[in-house]
């Protein structure tokens, strides 16, 4: 089955299968900045866009996306970046494999909350596990960037 | 993802019903987040989400949530928080996280009819009202308590009572399954009180309502020794069981503590 979709803003092709989830039809085709971690949908490192919003790219069918916008990390650019060092900056940053993951949900929830608390960070970030460290790292780099970001 | 010979998109609820009707292993995708954890082999999937059921609408006795509108809308919609305060909002947003809940959809929460569903306790507890393609609408206990509906659930009705509700659940972490789940509510015509995830499907607590109820009535005061009644007779009257989560005596000590804490804050 072949689905037309954008991703990073660029239109593509891709062939998939009916059952076939997004982050395989992704990976399959390049995109391998786009990780599988749990595949059951509970840890948040196959976050990906999909016209903005994040969603599990590993818990959504490939043909959903078709005619959609999906955004992986290297489609927000500069934001990723500077959200980047500062997680290496607080320790935050040990396998890196939830990285992308983190990063994708922080700058989301950056569009969609203004003057997130620490309770409203924590909570937006619920769905993101990290095996590494205890978070401490990640929320004050967050909050360090929030506040950077202003 | 799923075990899929081939995938439809139908543009209309007639087309989804022939595709569904046309053979027993086609089945109906809503967020597929739970469909993806099992092994069923599935002939067509039919995909509801290019058919406007992504839709919270007022109408004028009841508000109309749409099968296909996810959890995270669920949770953020004003016009849910208008009506019905943060029951629906409290309700949902333990669920995993804002990714996974952006793709987790309501209708395929109710449909599901799963024991440890959030957001049915949470629905139960307002009176809501699912509309069945062939069936037509009826209360969620009805819908609950039947054998399995061959059918397309398109949405769900809340009705526009004046209402307090609150909603709670325990849970051994933040974005677990829940271990048991309380939704209790005063509506203009009485309380309601839910108890879900016991690990069975949320159930009423008909007995705990009529004693409560029946005091509202009379206009006498609604005791601290009433509620704890009230609390004892709803843990008495429904079935608890055990499973990895939490044993049956342990759910119904909670369901004690959850439904007295939800009788004291709406009454």
């Amino acid at each position: 089955m072949e689905i037309k979709l954008h991703v990073n803003n660029v239109e593509v092709t891709m062939q998939t299968e009916a059952g076939e989830n997004l982050v395989t039809a992704l990976r399959r085709h390049g995109y391998t900045e786009v990780r599988t971690g749990c595949d059951t949908g509970s840890c948040g490192l196959c976050t990906v866009w999909i016209d903005g919003k994040p969603a599990l790219s590993c818990s959504t069918l490939a043909m959903r996306a078709s005619g959609k916008n999906v955004t992986t990390i290297k489609g927000i650019g500069a934001e990723a970046e500077s959200l980047a060092k500062a997680l290496v900056s607080e320790g935050a940053d040990q396998c890196g494999y939830c990285s992308p993951g983190f990063i994708l949900t922080v700058v989301a929830m950056r569009r969609e909350l203004e003057s997130p608390t620490i309770d409203d960070i924590k909570h937006y970030l619920n769905g993101n596990l990290c095996r590494c460290t205890g978070y401490e790292g990640q929320l004050r780099a967050i909050q360090k960037w929030l506040v950077a970001s202003l | 993802m799923l075990n899929m010979r081939d995938y439809a998109a139908p543009e209309t609820l007639q087309e989804a019903w022939d595709i569904y009707n046309s053979s027993p292993s086609n089945t109906i995708l809503g967020g597929c987040a739970y469909l993806r954890l099992g092994e069923k082999r599935i002939g067509t999937g039919i995909d509801l989400s290019g058919l406007g059921l992504d839709h919270i609408e007022a109408h004028k006795s009841y508000i109309q949530i749409g099968a296909m509108t996810t959890l995270r809308e669920l949770e953020i919609n004003p016009l849910l928080k208008t009506h019905f305060g943060d029951l629906l909002s409290d309700s949902v947003k333990n669920i995993v996280g804002v990714s996974f809940r952006n793709g987790a959809t309501v209708g395929g929460s109710v449909f599901g009819r799963y024991g440890f569903s959030d957001v049915i306790t949470a629905l139960l507890a307002l009176g809501a009202d699912v509309v069945l393609y062939k069936g037509g609408q009826m209360t969620l206990e009805r819908f609950l308590n039947e054998p399995p509906h061959y059918d397309i659930l398109t949405s769900i009705r809340v009705p526009k009572l004046e209402s307090k509700g609150v909603y709670q659940a325990f849970r051994h972490s933040t974005g677990d399954y829940p271990i048991l789940t309380a939704g209790v509510c005063k509506l203009e015509n009485g309380v309601r009180i839910s108890v879900g995830a016991r690990p069975m499907r949320a159930g009423l607590a008909l007995k705990a309502m009529d004693y409560v109820n029946v005091l509202l009535a009379s206009g006498k005061a609604i005791t601290e020794t009433a509620i704890e009644a009230a609390a004892d007779m709803a843990s008495q009257e429904l079935v608890f069981g055990t499973n990895m989560r939490a044993g049956a005596d342990y759910r119904k000590h909670l369901c004690k503590v959850l439904v007295a804490r939800g009788l004291e804050e709406v009454l």
